[in-house]
């Protein structure tokens, strides 16, 4: 397929790779290092998976922020999706949160126990089991970027629309521009240019991170899933930092525009609403999460019945919080591939697929 | 988790649904946050629905880019004797 194979082309990837070891050198000239960070998780394992850090040069550091939802869904949350198990209600959700640690066990272990926990690849499943369940209530678990947020949001207004009976969305949504700029305010995180994600920008467009690159001074740069994307993405950045410059340049262009789209934009502000959100291993980020308006409370699984999402710390010892932040690397932590690994989890971001610790462990041993 | 890849709409149904293909496997998709789309769009789908239409201009101006820096990194490796 065209718009796949000629964006992993080997030789188009030598060439990218030689201009990103220019510009690096350009920097070394002037003695810096510099540290580049991802937020998505779907940058994260094609980063792994293509081994583009290899092609990096040494003083160019590539770390994975808070780009996985999963990851950075708080414990409370799950304990909370799993006490609305134990109440009887069919939990409806994607299939990397079921093993996500919460301060007592994950839903996993719940539907061992016999809770109703069904998988969805697609969140129009579960209402469609709402409208076939007879009387067990199903909520879904909604977790995660802007990405998924415009689509469920949609989805919630259908439910509103049909006015659905039993069925509701507990949510946990994050919006990336909030968090980017706590990350840049941050004194202990160290970062000099965000890749920005691909999809998130789809729909809040690039426009959205201008406020990063001109506020804070850093360099924000949107690039694709293919290699090619990535490495010219990279490639813009480096060049960036060493011309001083920190402007947001679009290098997916085929997809993302400058305003994103403004029907998805119009729906998700129709449904849903900013609120503080609580980030695992990083904590709360003002305004950086959206949740169900009052005027469709009924939908809200908290709402709809009495559930309280309670904050938790960390697990003693897990650093996820410091691999979120991009202050070290996976293999950084001390657990990493020990204690804590893809089969026994010990923290979110060995959990996910898409975590920074379980790319690192399926693609770097 | 995104899926990268863009599918071609094959079909446009009532209320806002339609299929997409991808490798000869079709899928639904809601098309309810998209303005406008036609049969024949490559579209980028996320959670069952279209999030955004690929443009084609774009992509192939961009794929042209990658042919030409192809080119040149063979020419140089070709014309180095390795």
């Amino acid at each position: 397929m065209r718009y796949v194979d000629g964006y992993r082309d080997s030789d188009a990837a030598r060439h990218i790779a030689r201009r990103i070891g220019d510009a690096g050198a350009r920097l070394a000239r002037d003695g810096r290092s510099v540290r580049l960070m991802e937020v998505c998780g779907t940058h994260t394992m094609a980063i792994a998976r293509h081994g583009i850090r290899d092609l990096l040069p040494e003083n160019v550091a590539l770390c994975s922020g808070p780009g996985c939802p999963v990851c950075v869904t708080d414990a409370g949350y799950v304990d909370a999706a799993i006490e609305l198990a134990r109440r009887g209600c069919v939990i409806a959700s994607f299939g990397d949160m079921l093993r996500v640690p919460g301060s007592e066990g994950n839903l996993a272990a719940a539907r061992a126990e016999g809770a109703r926990v069904v998988v969805c690849y697609s969140p129009a499943e579960a209402l469609a089991l709402a409208r076939a369940e007879g009387a067990s209530e199903v909520v879904f678990l909604a977790i995660g970027f802007e990405t998924t947020a415009a689509p469920l949001a949609a989805l919630l207004a259908t439910a509103a629309a049909e006015r659905a009976a039993r069925f509701s969305m507990l949510t946990a949504f994050k919006t990336v521009p909030p968090a980017l700029a706590a990350l840049a305010e941050d004194p202990e995180v160290a970062v000099d240019a965000f890749l920005c994600p691909a999809h998130v920008s789809a729909i809040i467009g690039a426009g959205a991170y201008a406020p990063i690159a001109g506020r804070y001074g850093i360099p924000c740069t949107i690039a694709g899933f293919e290699p090619l994307d990535i490495l010219l993405g990279i490639q813009d950045l480096l060049e960036q930092l060493a011309d001083g410059e920190a402007r947001v340049v679009n290098q997916y262009a085929r997809v993302v525009k400058e305003e994103g789209n403004r029907k998805a934009q119009r729906v998700l502000a129709e449904v849903l609403e900013p609120v503080d959100a609580a980030w695992r291993g990083i904590g709360v980020i003002p305004g950086s999460g959206l949740a169900i308006r009052e005027r469709l409370a009924e939908l809200d699984a908290a709402h709809r019945h009495g559930v309280a999402v309670a904050r938790h710390d960390p697990e003693p010892g897990c650093l996820c919080g410091d691999v979120l932040k991009g202050k070290i690397l996976p293999a950084g932590c001390p657990m990493f591939g020990g204690a804590c690994t893809p089969d026994h989890p010990v923290g979110p971001c060995m959990v996910s697929g898409e975590g920074s610790c379980a790319a690192s462990y399926r693609y770097a041993r | 988790m995104c899926v990268a890849v863009p599918m071609e709409i094959v079909e446009i149904g009532a209320g806002g649904v339609g299929v997409a293909e991808l490798e000869g496997t079709r899928y639904d998709v809601d098309l309810g946050l998209l303005e406008r789309v036609d049969l024949g769009d490559y579209v980028i789908v996320h959670a069952g629905y279209a999030i955004e239409k690929l443009d084609r201009a774009e992509a192939d101006e961009r794929l042209a880019l990658f042919v030409e820096m192809a080119r040149i990194e063979r020419g140089e490796t070709d014309g180095g004797g390795a």
